[in-house]
């Protein structure tokens, strides 16, 4: 309302940032706060090793996954961290402003540490030739480093955890207050083994590959890394149980839905299946290399990485939808408008106070025009004309491929929130419904674009 | 409220207080800025002389291997380029808000595409490197994969300076459409050579420490140039970078729009300028001195150029806390009228919601209109089935309505599926009575 509406028609906003963090969260888990430790526990096994020989097989086999970890992640992994940002300020400006506001010192701790971070895998990567001589040294470096990554992600699932449930924030608007919200620790305890599990799982991957030629080093790295793997599967499944368990009941209402639409209401069951799957491939793989007796063939060894990286990306879906409608619990809807607004637009309606709109005042003249604006600051950070989760998609679903009701539209969107519990209530005055119920229909039947401000600028009301 | 500033919009603040004191806020502002800037200077610089020498040793080996050596320095200043930005990127996030979020969106492609072009350029400066002795035979694809990163980064800061320049210019938002335009802005163009003569120097400078250390095997890993030699072209090219700073400087404050210039924000850019004075003579001694003594002034040399920068950057600062001065007045004083006008309002909607009209018993006729209306008519099929039909079904059996709609079930395969109906009992009975005997 107060900046020029950035808008992807086709891509859909939300699906913008979907991809980049997505990408992001498949990197850092599996490749940085799994797999440094990994990677250190690698050089600090082999460093034990008794004959020069194993020695630095053991020491090229960890240097060679841990060059292709550092590629990945000083690349893609960094620029989509701050893509995350740069993606959600042009999305919804509003809820990454304030959230800056109220975590600003915790970014900025998280920024020290991240500065920390990089310069100690700069270092550990950079010396691992050099240093050869003093390995304690080395891998000292290694296991801080794996610290400063672990508290890189910890902080940053403060702030993901406050946007799910503020807790005690709402009513005294401060710093701790909003760190420790109730979903903090759970969130942590539930991320931390994923992460580990599937640094490792990625790692037996890179052992087949690297180590392909070397069968002994390839059955004892695989035990070794299924041995890390078990190790962290139990905590994997405790950590899981206390998040399910301590999501607020309204998020657990919308679980069953948080997998797209209610048509795909048993994807739900599909996560559990997902969760289930990852967990028990990962552990029978584990098992199986724990042995280390018998080669672990590449494809197998792929196929727990895939299960798990295919539930982190679902895990952080659901977590996404299921702090919907909010994108600040309580405090801001995901359509971009503060609740405690609310009652000014119900009462005046939000183009009189939207910086940008080029209607103020609804006549029957500018009606289709009016709804068009309202359309664009009430329902864009979500919904598409024409792209993907489109609005025609969604009404036809409902009332067919049209020409559509003006009052059916009205009525439903006036009272949707009540009964799609993700939905924001309709921000806006009841002309403001009819206008965008005018909109609609005219867009039902004729069709109509919808540029963001990203190609064709602003408009002020004359 | 009347927007006096005629086309210039003026949105609303966040109504969140400021982290810290703003005195504070801009001081970390302007401090970690300088730090990204010159590792952003280093990683800029430092391609633009990597390809410039790869080029010149196609015909002289030594070139090649310097080349190299300036190619290993890249990999980790990209690195602490990008780090470094975070502070800054925050804290101009939560002083200008409005401004930089507005400018972002007006140039929003551009601004987005800036995470795969970095990721783009940041992967073809490994493979680079990398690639330096198995491509050594292909000198041309070499140079074309280290050309392809060096162009994007030189396309990045000017996507950053179009938007934190934009941002300075509420008046001219309503005008731009898209980066192209917002780039069209008088002052982008010279500030953006400012930039890279910098970029140039900064660059030099640094691969002149790096290479000067006693530590640094130059010897062993470069053969066929003298050390001093090497050092004496790399300050050359501060040089000449750093004099022509003296024709681009003045076009840059003279294309700036008016309303941010004062006085004292000339003054003291005007000192920084004087400051390089000296830092130049030194730059010319360098060069011009034996080669036996390369290198003694080099200390100077950075000292009186980082305090240029400082005076430069603390000029710039000035320049955008006067240019937004005004607009930010308007601002607040909006924002305050309207952080009134939603108290008001609260305050009315709580006072009529203490008042209800008075009435007994749920009134199924409306709740049915509010909450089940827009899917079910009287005797046609919208998204679910007719009343008239449900009627048929539970005949007389208002519990069952009730249950249905706690909890829906999908009975019919070309329907889409009911969600579940949230509301208290009483008031689902209420609308199943009604529902029971609606007639048309």
């Amino acid at each position: 309302m107060d900046f020029p509406v950035f808008h992807l028609d086709f891509l859909n906003n939300r699906f913008l940032i979907a991809i980049i963090a997505v990408l992001h969260v498949l990197i850092n888990h599996p490749l940085a706060v799994g797999g440094l430790p990994l990677i250190t526990l690698l050089e600090w096994w082999g460093s034990k090793k008794k004959s020069q020989d194993e020695m630095s097989q053991w020491d090229h086999l960890a240097y060679r996954i841990l060059f292709v970890f550092f590629i990945i992640t000083t690349t893609l992994g960094a620029m989509t961290g701050v893509g995350i940002w740069l993606s959600a300020s042009l999305i919804n400006p509003y809820a990454i402003g304030s959230l800056i506001r109220v975590f600003f010192w915790a970014w900025f701790v998280e920024w020290i540490v991240f500065v920390t971070e990089v310069c100690l895998i700069l270092a550990y990567f950079l010396t691992w030739k050099k240093l050869l001589i003093d390995k304690a040294k080395h891998i000292r470096l290694g296991i801080i480093l794996s610290v400063a990554s672990w508290i890189t992600m910890s902080i940053i699932v403060a702030i993901l955890g406050f946007m799910m449930d503020p807790g005690n924030w709402r009513t005294d608007r401060s710093l701790i207050n909003g760190i420790l919200n109730p979903l903090y620790l759970p969130q942590l305890a539930f991320r931390t083994p994923l992460a580990m599990v599937m640094g490792g799982a990625v790692g037996l991957g890179f052992v087949n590959l690297f180590a392909r030629h070397q069968r002994s080093l390839r059955l004892e790295a695989s035990a070794l890394i299924s041995r890390w793997m078990i190790f962290w599967l139990p905590f994997l499944a405790v950590g899981g149980y206390w998040y399910y368990h301590r999501l607020p009941s309204t998020m657990i209402g919308n679980l069953a839905v948080a997998n797209t639409t209610q048509e795909f209401a048993n994807w739900y069951h599909i996560l559990l299946v997902t969760i289930v799957a990852g967990v028990v491939s990962a552990f029978a793989v584990a098992i199986y290399g724990s042995l280390g007796r018998f080669k672990i063939p590449a494809l197998v060894s792929v196929v727990p990485s895939l299960i798990l990286m295919g539930l982190l990306a679902h895990f952080e879906r659901v977590r996404e939808f299921i702090r919907k409608p909010y994108a600040i619990g309580g405090y801001l809807y995901s359509n971009g408008f503060r609740e405690e607004d609310y009652p000014l637009f119900k009462k005046d309606g939000i183009l009189k106070h939207a910086t940008y709109s080029s209607v103020k005042t609804i006549t029957d003249q500018n009606k289709i025009l009016a709804g068009k604006e309202v359309f664009m600051l009430a329902c864009t950070r979500c919904h598409t004309l024409n792209g993907i989760n489109s609005i025609r998609t969604n009404i036809t679903a409902m009332y067919g491929p049209g020409p559509w009701s003006k009052d059916q539209l009205s009525n439903y969107i006036g009272v949707m929130h009540s009964t799609r519990r993700y939905m924001p209530p309709f921000p806006g005055s009841p002309q403001e419904l009819d206008a965008l119920a005018a909109y609609l229909v005219y867009f039902g039947t004729y069709g109509d674009q919808l540029p963001g401000a990203q190609s064709i600028g602003t408009k002020l009301a004359q | 409220m009347e927007n006096p500033a005629f086309s210039t919009p003026i949105p609303h603040d966040l109504p969140l207080p400021l982290p810290a004191p703003e005195w504070l806020l801009v001081l970390l502002l302007v401090l970690s800025f300088m730090v990204h800037l010159l590792f952003v200077n280093f990683m800029v610089g430092g391609s633009l002389l990597t390809i410039f020498f790869e080029w010149k040793g196609r015909k002289q080996k030594a070139f090649d291997d310097i080349a190299h050596e300036i190619a290993k320095t890249i990999t980790v200043n990209k690195s602490l380029a990008v780090v470094m930005g975070v502070a800054p990127l925050l804290l101009i996030n939560v002083l200008y808000t409005v401004y930089f979020y507005s400018a972002n969106a007006l140039t929003g492609l551009a601004w987005i595409l800036i995470v795969p072009l970095i990721t783009v350029a940041f992967l073809l400066t490994y493979l680079h490197k990398y690639s330096w002795d198995s491509l050594q035979n292909h000198k041309g694809l070499h140079l074309f994969i280290g050309g392809v990163a060096t162009a994007i980064f030189l396309c990045i800061p000017l996507v950053f300076l179009v938007n934190i320049n934009l941002m300075l210019f509420p008046n001219l938002w309503n005008e731009v459409h898209g980066f192209f335009s917002a780039l069209m802005i008088p002052n982008v163009f010279p500030r953006y050579f400012h930039f890279l003569a910098a970029s140039i120097t900064a660059a030099c400078l640094f691969l002149v420490g790096y290479m000067k250390r006693s530590q640094y095997p130059y010897e062993s890993l470069i053969r066929g140039l003298p050390r001093a030699e090497l050092l004496k072209i790399l300050y050359s090219g501060a040089l000449g970078a750093t004099g022509l700073q003296f024709l681009i400087g003045p076009l840059v404050y003279l294309t700036l729009p008016s309303h941010g210039i004062s006085i004292s924000m000339s003054l003291v850019i005007l000192a920084g300028v004087f400051l390089a004075v000296p830092a130049m003579i030194y730059l010319w001694r360098e060069v011009s001195e034996p080669k036996a003594t390369v290198g003694r002034h080099f200390n100077k040399i950075v000292f009186l150029l980082t305090l240029t920068v400082v005076f430069m950057v603390s000029g710039r600062h000035m320049y955008r806390a006067t240019s937004l001065e005004g607009h930010k007045k308007l601002v607040k004083a909006k924002t305050e009228t309207y952080a009134k006008a939603v108290a008001e309002a609260t305050e009315a909607a709580k006072t009529n919601a203490a008042n209800p009209i008075a009435s007994d018993a749920p009134d199924g006729k409306v709740l049915f209109s509010s909450y089940c209306g827009a899917c079910h008519g009287y005797d046609k099929r919208q998204v679910g089935p007719p009343v008239l039909e449900i009627q048929g079904i539970y005949n007389g059996n208002i519990d069952g309505i009730v249950q249905w709609a706690k909890a829906p079930g999908k009975k019919r395969a070309d329907y889409p599926q009911m969600p579940p109906m949230p509301l208290p009992d009483e008031q689902l009975r209420a609308i199943g009575g009604y529902m029971l005997e609606m007639k048309n």
